[in-house]
């Protein structure tokens, strides 16, 4: 089975070695998208043995995604993985989400940070996750425990069929509606989420709000 | 009152004066610059002659022409900042498939 992990980085010199160095001792194949990174990011990943997709401007976290798991699926990738660049996700998680795939038992996996516990800052889990969720779950009609974790996977199945429009954050609450729409068979898999930074704040989630909205209204 | 107008002249004939240039370099469609200029005649009728639109605004039943006048802009505002969304957005899309393409053609 063919098992690519698509990382997007975008000015992520201080944590990318790290990732890599562990992820390139595992038989997955790698594509890290940088996302027109300022800083040495292109430098650092051209040391390790893995693919380098470059945007020549700044696109956004969804656009990165898309170009490395369109890559991914016209390399004939079975399974593609999501993973974040800034070391918040868990390397030994990979297995567990593509498990319930390679099982055939669904179409799509998804992280989820509050099926275990996890230490996530206070005004960030109660004031910006927490109603997100909620909004989430109306918006896209599908119950999750959690909104926006980076950490997925994907069947060639799904692949064939998602289809991501939105070049920012809002990526990932288009994922969940295009589950919706084709049905797929989706579970979610308890991952550790490590904080290292406050990641989305207060206008991160405000502008995943507008462009849901703005992209509504123009369809 | 008579500075404002002096202003408004020249105004209008700028963008007039402009859009007829650009029209001839082939820059706009021909149906864009009929568009544009009659809605800078317009404005210069209007704004010349106010009394016309009292008579179109009790026409629709508005009641005073300069009322008349600022319900069409916004509405024309509105549409316009609509198109240029829309257009935004699109082209938004268009360069996101353009650096897609040349960072998958150009792998590393």
């Amino acid at each position: 089975m063919k098992i690519y992990i698509v990382i997007a980085a975008y000015n992520e010199e201080k944590n990318i070695a790290n990732i890599l160095r562990s992820l390139v001792n595992l038989d997955y194949n790698i594509v890290v998208v940088d996302d027109g990174s300022k800083d040495r990011t292109v430098d650092i990943v051209k040391n390790y043995p893995v693919t380098l997709l470059k945007h020549i401007i700044n696109r956004g976290q969804g656009a990165s995604l898309v170009t490395g798991t369109e890559y991914a699926y016209q390399k004939g990738a079975d399974i593609v993985v999501h993973f974040d660049a800034d070391g918040q996700h868990l390397i030994s998680e990979i297995s567990k989400i593509i498990k319930p795939i390679m099982d055939n038992e669904v179409d799509i996996v998804l992280g989820s940070k509050f099926l275990q516990k996890n230490k996530i800052p206070f005004f960030k889990k109660y004031f910006i996750i927490k109603p997100a969720i909620v909004f989430n779950n109306l918006f896209t009609g599908i119950k999750l425990t959690d909104v926006h974790n980076g950490f997925r996977g994907l069947s060639r199945k799904s692949l064939d069929l998602i289809n991501i429009k939105q070049d920012g954050m809002a990526h990932a609450s288009e994922i969940i509606a295009e589950i919706k729409k084709y049905k797929l068979k989706y579970k979610e898999v308890s991952v550790t989420v490590i904080y290292n930074e406050f990641g989305q704040g207060l206008s991160g989630g405000l502008k995943i709000l507008k462009d849901l909205m703005f992209d509504n209204i123009i369809k | 009152m008579i500075i404002l107008k002096t202003i408004i002249t020249i105004f209008v004939l700028l963008s007039i004066f402009k859009l007829i240039k650009q029209r001839k370099n082939n820059k706009i469609t021909l149906l864009s610059f009929i568009f544009w200029f009659i809605l800078w005649l317009v404005i210069a009728l209007v704004f010349y002659l106010p009394e016309t639109t009292s008579y179109l605004a009790q026409m629709v039943g508005v009641g005073r022409g300069v009322d008349l006048a600022l319900y069409i802009s916004i509405i024309i505002i509105f549409y316009l900042l609509f198109k240029v969304f829309v257009r935004l957005n699109k082209i938004d899309r268009e360069i996101t498939k353009i650096v897609r393409e040349q960072a998958i053609k150009d792998e590393e």
